[in-house]
Parts: structure tokens; sequence; C-alpha cells
């Protein structure tokens, strides 16, 4: 059944593929290409942490019965452009004793591990920068990266405080980092594939977290709850626990390399709802009700990234709503949940789906009429 | 074209940093540089369309074991300190080991280029077929009690910090009775 979409975004792409391919030897129209991509991937990632930014401070001042930015434009709508122009424009202090070469590369590798996960990112139909086979694990790879740039800033700082916060980071991210991929994989092991197109294909009228049942809201809540852990927000926010630790492995910093780390968090923050949306709940696909194809019409009638952008929106809403209502946790506490309950319900979880999907006990396999592809 | 410029960025960064890595007087930018050659391959492997082992050379090298490499530097050593050169036999010996290695190897890869190339070039291999490789049971597959031999190599690892950690409870214990005397 092919739904008349008209707001889709993929046949103005490919118009332009076209045009470009038609007009130019096939090394510059790659290179265009490329360049085209990575001009919107990056104008994407700084668009999407302003929104961020702005809704995060929003949402908390909420919460805490304030009003939040509003003297900047309307509600405050241009607090965020304002302060990224600041920040563009702040000095950058040079620290003395510092290890210079490992000080200034550490924002980088944070910046780039979370751009490289961004691009892998379906935002929509046909808006995918690469739709590798390996989808998820590429994404769990490159998102390791990270923390290599918070050990690196933590230890060139020369700094005790951003020291201890490094640490404490990387212990962290290296638990919970089995966790998010063990979650992820539990849906693997239910769908057959890793490519993310085709898990979002596969969930037309089944969503994953339905699709599995128990298994599956199992992994989604412990992939949540490590996700969140990974990006060092409240209340696992201990490696920048301002109270003992100034501002944890980003203290030295100043100006756009602290930019860095910020833009980094927030876009985390998002990568981590992303590919939660994608995995779990049907990442760009409208939703669909096989039969009625009247109502599956008016779905898609909503372009797909508008879908994406709010069931990614709710689980970023998720996140501020756990980082405003609970208490930072300590150190051991934090590992605790992770080696002691989560790790070991989180192996038994895959059996659990592993025998679910032998089994057929699906919904997809119990329900082929209702929820079949 | 694009494909020889990428190749020739990436080989000339993998020589570089690993020349880097060895000859770099501060042991935690040598880790560093290994980390660039360790990224710098698996380019390399994404250049070849084989994508299962490009995510496999970043997660479990550059994500896991140099993350590794970095906390139990920043736990035993002072990372910045300089290293005093090593004397010249070390360093002639050592220059001379690496030659042969690079012969032998050298001569491996020669002589197995054409039919690594002739199977790389058929196609991209997916995750699919390395999964049934995984868990089959016909001939070329099951290759997961080969893995389960690792689980054995991580049970041994964490029993040796187990070991490692009652050790250093007793003497802080120890050290505390002798502060009370």
């Amino acid at each position: 059944m092919n739904y008349k979409q008209p707001l889709e975004l993929n046949g103005l792409l490919l118009q332009l593929d076209l045009f470009l391919r038609g007009n130019l030897p096939p090394f510059w129209a790659s290179l265009i290409e490329g360049l085209l991509i990575l001009i919107a991937v990056l104008a994407a990632y700084a668009v999407i942490a302003l929104i961020l930014i702005y809704a995060e401070r929003k949402v908390t001042a909420f919460f805490q019965a304030r009003l939040g930015p509003n003297r900047v434009g309307k509600y405050g709508f241009i607090q965020s452009i304002a302060d990224m122009i600041k920040i563009l424009i702040k000095e950058i202090i040079h620290i003395n004793r510092v290890d210079r070469f490992l000080f200034y590369a550490a924002p980088f590798f944070v910046i780039c591990a979370s751009v490289m996960a961004f691009g892998a990112i379906p935002f929509g139909q046909g808006l995918q920068a690469v739709d590798f086979n390996i989808g998820i694990v590429y994404v769990l790879a490159v998102s390791s990266l990270g923390i290599i740039g918070v050990l690196l800033a933590g230890w060139s700082s020369n700094n005790k405080y951003s020291m201890i916060g490094a640490m404490r980071s990387g212990a962290q991210f290296i638990s919970y980092e089995l966790s998010a991929a063990f979650a992820l994989m539990t849906i693997v092991v239910m769908t057959g594939t890793m490519q993310l197109s085709e898990i979002v294909e596969n969930q037309r009228y089944a969503w994953n977290i339905f699709n599995g049942h128990i298994p599956a809201i199992v992994a989604f809540v412990i992939y949540l709850i490590s996700g969140h852990a990974e990006t060092n927000r409240a209340p696992f926010d201990l490696p920048e626990a301002e109270g003992e630790l100034t501002a944890g492995y980003h203290t030295e910093y100043s100006g756009m390399q602290f930019g860095f780390y910020y833009l980094a968090e927030y876009l985390n923050m998002f990568i981590i709802a992303a590919i939660a949306t994608t995995v779990f709940l049907g990442g760009w696909m409208p939703i669909q009700i096989k039969g009625m194809d009247a109502f599956n019409q008016i779905m898609w009638y909503i372009p797909s990234y508008v879908w994406f952008i709010g069931k990614t929106a709710v689980l970023v809403f998720i996140s501020l709503w756990v980082r405003w209502s609970f208490p930072r946790l300590r150190i051991d506490l934090l590992l605790n949940l992770e080696w002691k309950y989560l790790l070991p319900i989180n192996l038994v979880n895959i059996l659990i789906m592993v025998l679910i999907v032998l089994a057929g006990w699906t919904l997809t396999d119990l329900f082929p009429i209702l929820f079949g592809n | 074209m694009l494909e020889q410029i990428i190749f020739s960025i990436l080989a000339i960064a993998i020589a570089l940093f690993s020349v880097l890595a060895v000859t770099s007087k501060r042991i935690i930018r040598s880790a560093i540089y290994l980390l660039f050659v360790l990224l710098a391959t698996a380019g390399l492997f994404l250049m070849l369309n084989y994508h299962f082992l490009f995510a496999v050379q970043v997660t479990v090298y550059a994500g896991g074991i140099m993350v590794l490499f970095i906390m139990a530097i920043f736990l035993t050593h002072k990372p910045g300190k300089i290293v005093e050169r090593r004397t010249n036999l070390k360093i002639i010996s050592s220059i001379l080991l690496s030659g042969g290695g690079l012969i032998l190897c050298g001569y491996i890869i020669l002589r197995n280029v054409t039919r690594v190339y002739n199977y790389l070039k058929i196609n991209e291999i997916n995750m699919q077929d390395i999964g049934r490789a995984m868990m089959g049971t016909e001939k070329y597959q099951f290759l997961l009690p080969f893995e389960a031999i690792s689980l054995l190599l991580l049970a041994c690892i964490i029993g040796a910090i187990m070991i490692a950690r009652k050790e250093k409870n007793i003497e802080t214990n120890d050290n505390k009775d002798l502060d009370h005397k």
C-alpha cells in the first residue's frame, strides 16, 4: 500500500542527487554530496543543541516553580542563541603546566564521537547519512570513544578535581556501556537485524517495545537508565558533582572548549533518546493500524521527521524529568546498581527474549493478522 | 582517486603514529598515539567495506582496551613523567627485532595478498553470515565455544582483582592496628 506523503524530503534529495550526478564527474559529485551531508549534520547538531539547551532551561524552571529565561525574545526564545554568541567570543584561558597537546585535543574526542554517532541516526524516511549493515554496533562503537576525551581532559588539566571527575566518569561510563549494549542486543535478537533502517521498517504495525512485550519493556527501561548514566547527567552526575568537584573533568576549560563538552552532553542526551526511539518506539514510522487505510493515510500526512522528533522529544522530556526528580547517587551505589542489578537482569532478559522468539510468542508471531508486516 | 587519497592519509597516519607511539617520552602520549593507530586501522577496514571488523576494532581496541590502558596508566604510573632514553644497545636490539618482525609479516602478507584481495572483493560480509558462523553447527561454523574461552579469561581477571583487593584490605587493617598501638 502506497500512501501519499506530501511533506517528505526524500524526493527532493533524490532530485538533488540526480542533478549532481548528471552534471559532474562521479568524484566531484560524491565529494560535494559528502560535504553537503557534513554541513547538514553539523548544522542539525548545533541547532538541536540550541533547542535542547533552551528546552532544558525552561523545563527545569517549571520544575522548580520559576519562569526560566524570559528576557531575550518572546518567552526567551533567543536566549540560547545569545548564549552561543557569548560563548563563541569568550577568551580561551591558557592554563599553565598542562600537557598542551592532550589538553587541546580532549574536547575534540568528545565532540567527534558524539557527531559520529549522531550521523548514523535515521531522522526520517531517506534522512540517514549512513545506513550500515551493523547500525547498532556502529553507534555503540563510536559513542564509546567519547570517554577517552573525558579521561584525557581530566588528566591533562593538571588539577585534582578534574582527575577525580575523570576517573569517576571512566568507571561509570565503562560500566553502563555494557548495560546499554545488552539492552539493544535484546532487541537485535528479536528483530534479527542490526541495520537501523530495517529495524524501523520492521516496526510498521507493532513497535518493538510492544512486539517483544515483557523483555522488550525491561530492556527499554534498562536502556534509558544506562543511557542516562552514560551522559553523566543527574542523578548520575558524579563526575561533575559541583558540591565536591567544582565542575569535574572540565573545570579548567573555558570558552568554546568548555562549549564543546556542553554541546556534547546535550547531544548525547538526544542521541540516547533518538536510538531508544529508533530501536524501541518505531523510529520515524508513523502510527499505523493494519487494514485501516484512511487512518494510516492521515498519519502519513504528518511527515516522518516530525514523528521522529516528537517521539524523541518525549524521551528527552523523561530524561529532564528524571534529572530534577532524583537526588545524586553515591559512587558505590552507582556501581552496585549496574554490576549487581542491571547487568544480571539484562543477561537473564536476553535469555527470556531468545526463548520468546524461539517459542513464537512475539506479538507479530501470535497475531499475524493484526501486526504482521 | 578518492579512495587512494583517503588510503594515503590513513597509511601515513598509521606509520607516523606508530613511530611516535614508541618514541614518545611520556607514557600517556604513547597511549594516545597508539589509539590513533588503532583508529586509522579501523578506517582501513571501513574502506574495505568490512564494517563488522571496523566496529569491533573501534569498540574493543579503541573504546575498550585503550580506555583500560589509560585508566591503568593513571592509577599506576606518574603519567606525565618524562621517561629517560634507553641505552643504545637496547635501542639497536629493538630496532633489529622490529625489523625482523616487519620482514616476516611483509613476506606473509605479500604471499597471501592476492588471495585476501579476491576474498574481500566479493561483497560486504553481512551480520547474518557472521552470526551463523558463530552459532551454527556445521563445518567452518560453531565459533561460539572459541569465544567462550575468552569468558574464562574474564573470570580469571575478576578473580585476580578479588585476590588483589583482599590482600590490600588485610594490609590496611594491619597498618591500622599498628597505628593504634
